[in-house]
């Protein structure tokens, strides 16, 4: 006779916990609590799978927020609620062999996170979901959670928590199985060993589903909370059994799985030619740009329809193109014409630390309200380009450089009215050399959204180039 | 050893005592001793063991138990 190991620490577990320094080997949970036994059957779900070197664990805010620790897998820390859809970004990124677990608590998932859940099991992510109930905030120090009990007692119910207070406990299980998409859900139990060994499987069925690629699975696991609920290991057990599971009725709520598994769950993706061009910008080699000799602090000002925005973007983006930092700060209303736009753009040599700009050297004001506003916030012997266009008046004052530009009249000559801000742009540039002309003409082909605008823009250039030579050019 | 029987890694046990009531067999108790941790852990001293592996799956610290089965060669 001899003896071999039938139940030992699963190798999906770090053998040491390196989070309280070397050598250490137990968890920071306190003792008797629930998330150890669901990290052991998790653990051991995968070793039986035989997916350790492809699963991705994504874990929580919430006393299971040190996952990491523990699985020797890929491993994301989410932010609070967030680990079901950063679980779907895990899934759509990696291979379709991946296997992705989000481990939740339940105020992370019911409380913060409803909406992530709600939305990962509509859409039928290929995903696994472990939803630890024990009722309460743990980590916190015993707050009301989602799913605290009508009548229980926290820290922050402490005459129990009442319907007409605080509502009722939410069934996070039979809500998720309303849905059309998840093809599994099933409550489980800690709070006997019947109900563990149960969990296990139901644990590794979970797993099994994904491997299979059938899609979403949830797996809600009733948990002690010892400290918590202010017990001892084996009350909080049979408080387990003789309260929690009179609420939360554990069973099966959804297996949708007895049919044949998917060949694949088909999904659209992007082409990498696709995604480049979605983010096109700055994919012009970078041009070779003598030093800026000042930090530019630029105001462009006006109404929407004048192209503010899209110029002031463009020039930021021939800032980057020329290897200088810029920044780019909107501010608009919700109108998509009218109402008053502006946008701080900052070009410098070094690093950035605000892109706000509250007194430009440099102010394009496209119509009248803009300079009012602005006119007064100009550095002295700062730039000031009118679109006299728009503007009848002069400015008043007379230590800045001002250069009057009919940029909307020239615009409608060229046939867009929306192209005036480029004009002035144009005249900007020629006379600032913060940004080269060239550049200009490089980027607007990737910057112009209507592809169809493009030629119309960069004659927009050539005439603002043409004014500013005719006009200002010393 | 060459029958059934438990090993507790006596620095790993936090006393909890779950597996104590988990085991149909009575063949844990708590101890006297208190281990590095501060916990008063679990001692296996039992004839009855089946390594059915109850203690095993209930205990929250995932290497303070391990289950030996006896076999025949």
């Amino acid at each position: 006779m001899t003896t071999v190991i039938k139940h030992q620490k699963p190798s999906a577990f770090y053998d040491e916990f390196f989070r309280k320094g070397p050598g250490q080997k137990t968890t920071h949970y306190c003792p008797g609590c629930g998330h150890g036994v669901a990290h052991k059957l998790v653990a051991e779900a995968i070793d039986n799978l035989g997916i350790q070197d492809r699963t991705v664990f994504c874990s929580p805010v919430g006393c299971s927020v040190f996952g990491y620790y523990y699985f020797d897998t890929g491993n994301v820390q989410c932010s609070h609620g967030r680990a079901a859809a950063a679980a779907t970004g895990v899934c759509r990124t990696l291979d379709e062999d991946r296997i992705v677990i989000s481990y939740q608590g339940d105020g992370d998932l019911a409380g913060i996170g409803m909406g992530a859940i709600m939305h990962a099991a509509n859409r039928g992510e290929n995903l696994t979901v472990f939803f630890i109930n024990n009722a309460i905030y743990g980590m916190t120090g015993g707050q009301m959670a989602p799913t605290t009990l009508l009548g229980q007692k926290t820290t922050t119910s402490p005459r129990g928590r009442t319907a007409e207070n605080e509502g009722y406990p939410i069934h996070m299980s039979e809500v998720i199985s309303q849905l059309e998409a998840p093809v599994f859900v099933e409550r489980v139990t800690l709070g006997d060993a019947k109900g563990v060994m149960k969990a296990k499987r139901v644990v590794q069925k979970a797993l099994q589903n994904q491997v299979e690629k059938r899609g979403f699975s949830f797996v809600e696991i009733l948990s002690p909370c010892p400290i918590g609920w202010k017990m001892n290991s084996m009350d909080a057990r049979h408080w387990i059994t003789e309260k929690l599971e009179k609420i939360f009725p554990v069973g099966n709520l959804r297996d949708d799985t007895k049919e044949p598994a998917p060949v694949s769950i088909p999904r659209m993706k992007l082409t990498d030619e696709e995604l480049i061009d979605l983010f096109k910008s700055g994919e012009v080699e970078s041009v070779k740009a003598g030093s800026l000799l000042n930090e530019q602090l630029v105001k462009v000002a006006g109404f929407g329809g004048q192209g503010v925005m899209s110029a002031s973007a463009l020039l930021a983006k021939c800032a980057v193109a020329e290897n200088r930092h810029a920044t780019w700060l909107p501010s608009y209303g919700p109108e998509m014409r009218g109402g008053t736009a502006n946008a701080s753009v900052v070009i410098s040599n070094e690093a950035i630390g605000a892109p706000v700009v509250e007194t430009p050297n440099v102010l394009i004001a496209m119509n009248a309200p803009s300079l009012d506003l602005f006119e007064e916030s100009v550095q002295p012997k700062g730039m000031v380009i009118v679109n006299s266009s728009l503007i009848e008046r002069k400015v008043k004052r007379d230590d800045v450089n001002v250069m009057y530009v009919p940029a909307t009249d020239i615009a409608i000559e060229l046939g867009s009215v929306m192209t005036a801000t480029i004009v002035a742009l144009a005249v900007y540039a020629a006379a600032s050399g913060a940004v080269s002309v060239e550049t200009m003409q490089k980027m607007i082909p990737s910057s112009i959204k209507r592809k169809n605008l493009v030629d119309i823009n960069l004659k927009a250039v050539e005439a603002g180039l043409k004014y500013y030579k005719e006009h200002y050019q010393k | 050893m060459t029958k059934n029987h438990v090993k507790i890694e006596n620095s790993e046990c936090k006393g909890c005592g779950v597996c104590v009531d988990a085991c149909p067999k009575g063949c844990l108790t708590i101890g006297k001793e208190i281990n590095e941790q501060g916990y008063a852990y679990v001692k296996f001293d039992s004839e009855n063991c089946t390594a059915c592996g109850m203690c095993f799956y209930v205990c929250p610290e995932p290497g303070a138990i391990t289950v030996y089965k006896a076999e025949k060669k």
